[in-house]
């Protein structure tokens, strides 16, 4: 029963992470139908700018955090503005192209800077708490907190204001949106603003309970494909659900079936998926 | 007609190079080499019957590769099976695999299809990795033998052995340039650019789709055979995504959707990295851009940029020598009229 609990909440802990990253992925791939592949190397630059802030510079967590947002954030509009942008109407195989030349590019450039070797991010919420007999650190009940408080703050942004309710609304029909008199290229812009940022948290969350590496995004974006999927390209609630879904039967699954093959669980589950849904689950009609 | 006799020359004259190619150079590094990237190329080949000519963009190819390579040297080292029955049972398995992973996949389509195949390529490097009993798991497989002797023909120098490749590549080559030349090509071309269209004028897709997935499935099986018993070792990595994305950049600066590429970009990016070892994993910082800039200024590649400016160079020509005819018979009516 304790294991199983430990799990739970382990699951809980590894789903945010899987969320926020999914939750940037679908929000590009809602606007723009573009799987960007890259989207795993700002994950990890991410990581990087927290560690190099708080290491080189001595900033505190939250400020390395905040930077880190912002400097994955803008590399998000940068990729758009020059790579996605010139590309909107060329044929769809081309914009992976172009996004998995970048994320070779940005995987290059992190191990040129930083090193191959992994790294340790030391946070300052290392602390063990013993709550009915389970040990939990510090760290992973933030993780947790701050998954849901940034979800209800993105909820809050789409649903409430204006400038959201351009991003929805783009989603829903671009040239229906351009036609009331959206800017398109801002919102896109916009997107990738957040995308990005929701990739810098997630990493700077996740670091110091794992490593920081070149290759640290590698399985992350796989899996958040693996959720969009799962919850249906574009949806938001569906990359939510969908992270704490892979997160629990991740965790579960490492416990009770196999920890060497815990890693094949989310990619087993998308073939699944796949065979039998062609389109994905969940899957909006048009697209 | 002349530039048909202008191609078969320079198709001779790049085989005849190809053939003397060991005579020329005293370096057997760069006969290594040269096989090397002509392994790779047979890879590509297969990736461009695919991605270029069907548009779908495949990214399980490393997965393929790896199975070839895994399969020839599980039967050869573990099962002691003759070596080229061993052979022509690795391409059998790689394309019955093939033939599986394509019956689910290609029900998928464009980001569907290439997110599919992204996650089949990680679990086929997941079971390599893993599966310890069998595939030796991260210590990879040791003591795979050199292709056994064909009649009196022995394959145990580099030189012969570089030969062989050739052979299988020029077979490829041959093979993808039949298929591309042939109705099937077309029916194949028509499928990328429209399959809706493809399926209306009575294209079976379905069963194209299927054919050429496995068709290339098999170019990446005998290229990972061919490799296994080249390198004579093999490791999980030969499965992991950097492999399919290396072949996708191969493809990428020789020209997607183009006969000649393939080997152009192989070669041309191989003899450069061999040029940038001192960069070594750092070569990305710099092919990584390259790709993104050619896709987004260069679509089809070097090669396919150079047929464009080909195209408009004889254009424009075709323009100038159309414009001298008509004002030299407007001279000459003048003529006519000022004798008349």
């Amino acid at each position: 029963m304790e294991i199983l609990l430990q799990q739970l909440f382990n699951g809980l802990t590894i789903g945010s992470v899987y969320a926020l990253v999914a939750l940037g992925l679908t929000l590009v791939y809602g606007i723009l139908h573009i799987p960007n592949f890259a989207h795993g190397a700002l994950y990890m630059m991410g990581g990087y700018i927290t560690l190099t802030m708080m290491t080189s510079y001595g900033f505190h967590y939250w400020l390395a955090i905040l930077v880190s947002m912002l400097v994955v954030g803008l590399l998000g509009v940068l990729m758009e503005r020059f790579i996605f942008y010139p590309l909107r109407e060329a044929p769809p195989i081309h914009d992976k192209i172009a996004a998995i030349g970048i994320l070779l590019f940005l995987e290059a450039f992190a191990q040129f800077v930083w090193g191959a070797d992994y790294q340790m991010m030391t946070s300052p919420y290392s602390q063990v708490i013993n709550v009915l007999g389970l040990t939990f650190t510090l760290q992973r009940i933030l993780i947790i907190v701050a998954a849901i408080v940034i979800m209800i703050l993105l909820y809050v942004f789409l649903k409430k204001t204006f400038t959201g309710s351009t991003i929805i609304a783009m989603s829903q029909d671009r040239e229906g949106a351009n036609l009331v008199g959206i800017n398109t290229h801002k919102v896109a812009m916009l997107t990738f603003m957040i995308s990005g940022a929701l990739a810098a948290v997630a990493a700077s969350l996740a670091a110091p309970i794992n490593l920081v590496f070149p290759g640290m995004g590698h399985l992350v974006i796989l899996k958040a494909f693996v959720i969009i999927i799962l919850g249906g390209m574009g949806s938001i609630p569906g990359a939510i659900l969908g992270g704490y879904i892979l997160g629990f039967s991740e965790s579960l699954g490492a416990t009770y079936i196999s920890n060497d093959y815990k890693d094949i669980i989310a990619f087993v589950l998308l073939i699944v998926i796949l065979s039998v849904k062609p389109t994905g689950l969940f899957a909006k009609g048009g697209h | 007609m002349s530039t048909i006799f202008q191609r078969k020359n320079v198709i001779i004259a790049v085989i005849l190079f190809a053939i003397a190619f060991p005579y020329l150079t005293d370096n057997t590094y760069y006969i290594h080499i040269m096989s090397l990237a002509f392994i790779w190329t047979i890879a590509v080949y297969g990736l461009n019957l695919l991605a270029g000519y069907t548009g779908y963009l495949s990214l399980a190819h490393a997965g393929f590769f790896a199975i070839g390579a895994y399969s020839i040297g599980l039967l050869t080292v573990k099962a002691g099976l003759n070596y080229w029955l061993a052979f022509i049972l690795a391409i059998l398995i790689t394309s019955f695999l093939g033939l599986l992973i394509g019956l689910i996949s290609l029900r998928t389509k464009e980001h569907f299809f290439a997110i599919y195949t992204l996650c089949v390529g990680y679990v086929i490097y997941l079971v390599i990795d893993k599966w310890d009993s069998l595939t030796g798991g991260v210590r990879g497989l040791i003591g795979i033998p050199a292709p056994a002797n064909i009649g009196p023909i022995s394959f145990q120098t580099p030189v012969s052995l570089y030969y062989l490749i050739l052979f299988f590549m020029l077979l490829a080559v041959l093979v993808a340039y039949r298929i591309v030349n042939s109705l099937t090509g077309r029916t194949y071309i028509a499928i990328r650019n429209s399959e809706e269209l493809a399926l209306t004028m009575g294209i079976d897709t379905g069963k194209n789709k299927l054919v050429v997935f496995v068709i290339s499935t098999a170019f990446a099986g005998v290229a990972g055979a061919l490799y296994a018993s080249f390198i004579r070792f093999i490791g999980p990595e030969v499965a992991y995504t950097t492999v399919v994305f290396d072949l996708l950049t191969f493809l990428l600066v020789g020209g997607i959707g183009t006969l000649t590429g393939p080997i152009v970009g192989t070669l041309l990016i191989v003899w450069i990295s061999q040029q940038l070892q001192f960069l070594q994993d750092y070569r990305m910082l710099i092919f990584g851009p390259v790709l993104t800039l050619l896709v987004i200024f260069y679509p089809r590649g070097l090669v396919g940029g150079f047929y464009a400016w080909k195209m408009k160079r004889e254009h424009k020509r075709a323009m100038k020598a159309n414009s001298a005819k008509s004002s030299d018979s407007a001279i000459g009516a003048k003529d006519q009229v000022k004798e008349g």
